[in-house]
């Protein structure tokens, strides 16, 4: 039988609908316009699951370490538990039991004046811009003054010992350049606030502000627990990998505590925690792919679902499928090895 | 005289290679997957994940519904025993790989009959055992009793890889909705998340909904829509390119609709031998050649008959005494008033 693969169908028109999407999208744009919008969904909820579970593996790493029982056996607790359940499951669990514990929205409770966490998702203010284009552009302005200050406190240390305080002044930069632009660049910014709205007699929703939904929350919520304890794990080993001589010869130089973990420990440590940590984002980003048990409409329930089942389509899908799952994979390989190498031991 | 004879066997000779030519053809038209399906020993045949009075299996693994029948009475028809069935469960997007790639034979499993499905993707649709339309579960105290009542911003669950998503679109659409579709892999799934609030509606097939209603929390609670937003005639499925295969399951479902107009039922399918109606002696094999062309015997529609039942007596055992749907509406024979209406077996 001969391969009959053809890839015409990505520019027709898809004629269904996406729960949400991180791009303008309706069903009346192409199969490739719906592919795009499940890989932005997949890496929206990769992106923010790295993020999550890097800073509660580190959390949970130290904790692990100590010498306070109740912490450090909280600590040990979290990550046995956690990472001997299988993910399927604490999604399922999250999804389902958030949904059946969260109120319907009429009856939500207020939070932080602005919010309201219902059945039917998380509904929040909405950024309102005004000229946003020129904001963003004093964004970017900001970012390299910073990394040129950077360069040039360094430099100042190497040959002069002066010590700027570094990350006040970069913050400094971040906040006032993109300011300025309020005052002269005519940005405006407002909050559009979400409202309830009556659908029926006892059906209610919000409109108005941004509305989170309700499986993207789920989905982050347990990739992140899920993959946490591995990362603290790491943390541990790479934090008990440095010799003990290590932190008693910088305390005896008297390097203050803070000073020791920050210039002496960590630096050592993060050599170990680096290359499994990376593995470990590798897994989050495949593991999104369980999106699909519970409705989130990433690239697999997108595309290697619904658009598969209305095209027909299975080689063609599936292959690109793959092939974008490896891109994404090796793209988070090429930065870390990147990263591992910058922070290796510098031969001189 | 010799001259005769030279000619007699040069005609014989004729003959015998026409002979030879067309038993040939005949045992080439008998079908691969038939063929494979009687060395096996089972009919391989794909249904659902679990929909009652269509394809739902018990506690004990037993498989029950009408769609459950017609791999049944294919069965019977080939070879001889309606339980020699192997049941896949398929999910909706798996079910047409399951078929083109061979792991099963029939697909009998709630499936739509479109054109781009039947011409698009290597599948022949053999006919119609449901004729269904898609609709709108809501729950009763919303007060919504028309989907008129729809308004901007309402939530609708449903499951992906079938027509219901892009009907939905089609519906909300034509009527100006904006609307928010939460779609699920698996029914089951569905299901959970509109029973718990999570949606505002759960749309499918009507027929599903009837059914799946009797899973919620307080089925009692949740009322289908009367509007019906499109046709969905529901069918078995077999893979292109085995026509013989196609025809069997297709007169095998024909046979069951026919016995059943007839009123031939499993009871009195043997008395009805001495019919004196000749269209009910082919229908229960006693007269006429009915199962050569597809190389089967001659007792292949008695089987089904005596075995699955007639079309009626499949509806009224897996969806009208369970309660899914006593009015057979569309799904009644045409001679009182329905839809139902195949070709005459002869």
């Amino acid at each position: 039988m001969v391969l009959n693969l053809d890839l015409v169908f990505l520019s027709k028109e898809a004629s269904f609908d996406i729960q949400f999407s991180l791009i303008d999208y309706d069903g009346s744009m192409s199969y490739g316009r719906a592919y795009l919008v499940g890989l932005l969904n997949t890496l929206l909820v990769s992106f923010i699951g790295i993020i999550l579970s890097t800073i509660l593996g580190i959390i949970i790493g130290v904790a692990r370490l100590s010498p306070n029982y109740l912490i450090n056996k909280t600590a040990s607790f979290y990550v046995e538990f956690f990472r001997n359940v299988p993910l399927l499951l604490q999604i399922f669990f999250w999804y389902f039991a958030a949904l059946r514990a969260l109120p319907m929205p009429e009856d939500a409770p207020l939070i932080f004046g602005s919010s309201y966490m219902t059945i039917k998702g998380l509904y929040t203010v909405a950024p309102v811009w005004n000229n946003f284009d020129i904001f963003f552009i004093a964004l970017i302005i900001a970012m390299i003054v910073i990394f040129f200050f950077n360069k040039f406190a360094k430099k100042k240390q190497e040959e002069e010992g002066k010590q700027y305080p570094k990350f006040l002044i970069s913050l400094g930069i971040f906040i006032i350049i993109p300011a300025i632009t309020f005052v002269v660049g005519g940005v405006d910014l407002s909050w559009s606030f979400p409202e309830l709205k009556q659908l029926a007699k006892t059906s209610f929703t919000y409109e108005g502000g941004m509305g989170i939904p309700p499986e993207l929350i789920a989905l982050t919520l347990a990739l992140t627990l899920y993959t946490a304890t591995f990362i603290a794990e790491n943390v541990r080993a790479g934090i008990q990998g440095v010799g003990k001589g290590q932190k008693e010869a910088a305390a005896s130089i008297g390097l203050t505590p803070s000073q020791v973990l920050k210039l002496v420990i960590m630096p050592q440590a993060l050599r170990i925690i680096i290359p499994p940590t990376t593995n470990q984002y590798l897994n989050l980003t495949k593991n999104s792919s369980l999106a699909a048990a519970i409705a989130y409409p990433d690239l697999v329930l997108v595309f290697a679902g619904t658009a598969m089942m209305q095209t027909g389509r299975a080689i063609e899908i599936v292959g690109i499928t793959m092939a974008t799952y490896l891109t994404i994979s090796l793209a988070i390989s090429m930065f870390m090895n990147w990263y591992n190498k910058r922070i290796a031991i510098q031969e001189k | 005289m010799f001259k005769y004879l030279k000619q007699l066997t040069s005609l014989v000779a004729m003959v015998a290679v026409l002979f030879t030519f067309t038993t040939e053809t005949m045992a080439a038209k008998k079908s691969k997957t038939l063929k494979n399906t009687q060395k096996k020993g089972f009919v391989r045949c794909g249904v659902s994940q679990g929909l009652p009075g269509f394809s739902n299996a018990d506690a004990a693994g037993n498989w029950t519904g009408v769609d459950v029948d017609v791999c049944r009475a294919v069965a019977a028809a080939v070879l001889g025993d309606a339980n020699k069935v192997k049941f896949t469960p398929l999910s909706a997007k798996e079910r047409f790989t399951a078929l083109t790639s061979g792991e099963i034979d029939i697909l009998s499993r709630n499936t739509t009959w479109t054109l781009s499905r039947d011409a698009d993707i290597g599948l022949t649709f053999v006919g119609v055992n449901f004729y269904d339309g898609q609709g709108f579960m809501v729950r009763k105290d919303s007060g919504i009793t028309s989907t008129s009542q729809f308004k901007d911003g309402i939530s609708a669950c449903t499951n992906i890889g079938t027509t219901t998503e892009l009907n939905m679109r089609d519906f909300f659409n034509s009527k100006g909705i904006s609307y928010t579709p939460v779609a699920f892999e698996k029914a089951d799934e569905v299901v959970a998340a509109y029973d718990a609030g999570r949606c505002d509606t759960y749309t499918t097939d009507k027929s599903g909904l009837a059914a799946q209603r009797t899973k919620m929390t307080n089925p009692d609670d949740h009322m289908v829509l009367p509007e019906t937003i499109s046709k969905e005639p529901l069918g078995p499925v077999v893979r292109q390119g085995d026509s013989v295969w196609e025809d069997i399951v297709r007169w095998s479902l024909n046979t069951m609709i026919e016995a059943e107009e007839y009123g031939v039922t499993s009871a009195n399918a043997d008395s009805m031998k001495t019919s004196d109606n000749p269209q009910i002696k082919r229908l229960v094999g006693a007269e006429g050649e009915m199962g050569a062309a597809f190389g089967l015997d001659n007792e292949w529609n008695l089987r089904i008959i005596k075995q699955v039942g007639n079309y009626g007596e499949s509806y009224k055992r897996n969806i009208a005494d369970t309660g899914i749907l006593p009015d057979r509406g569309p799904n009644e024979l045409w001679t009182k008033g329905g839809i139902l209406y195949v070709p005459p077996s002869r």
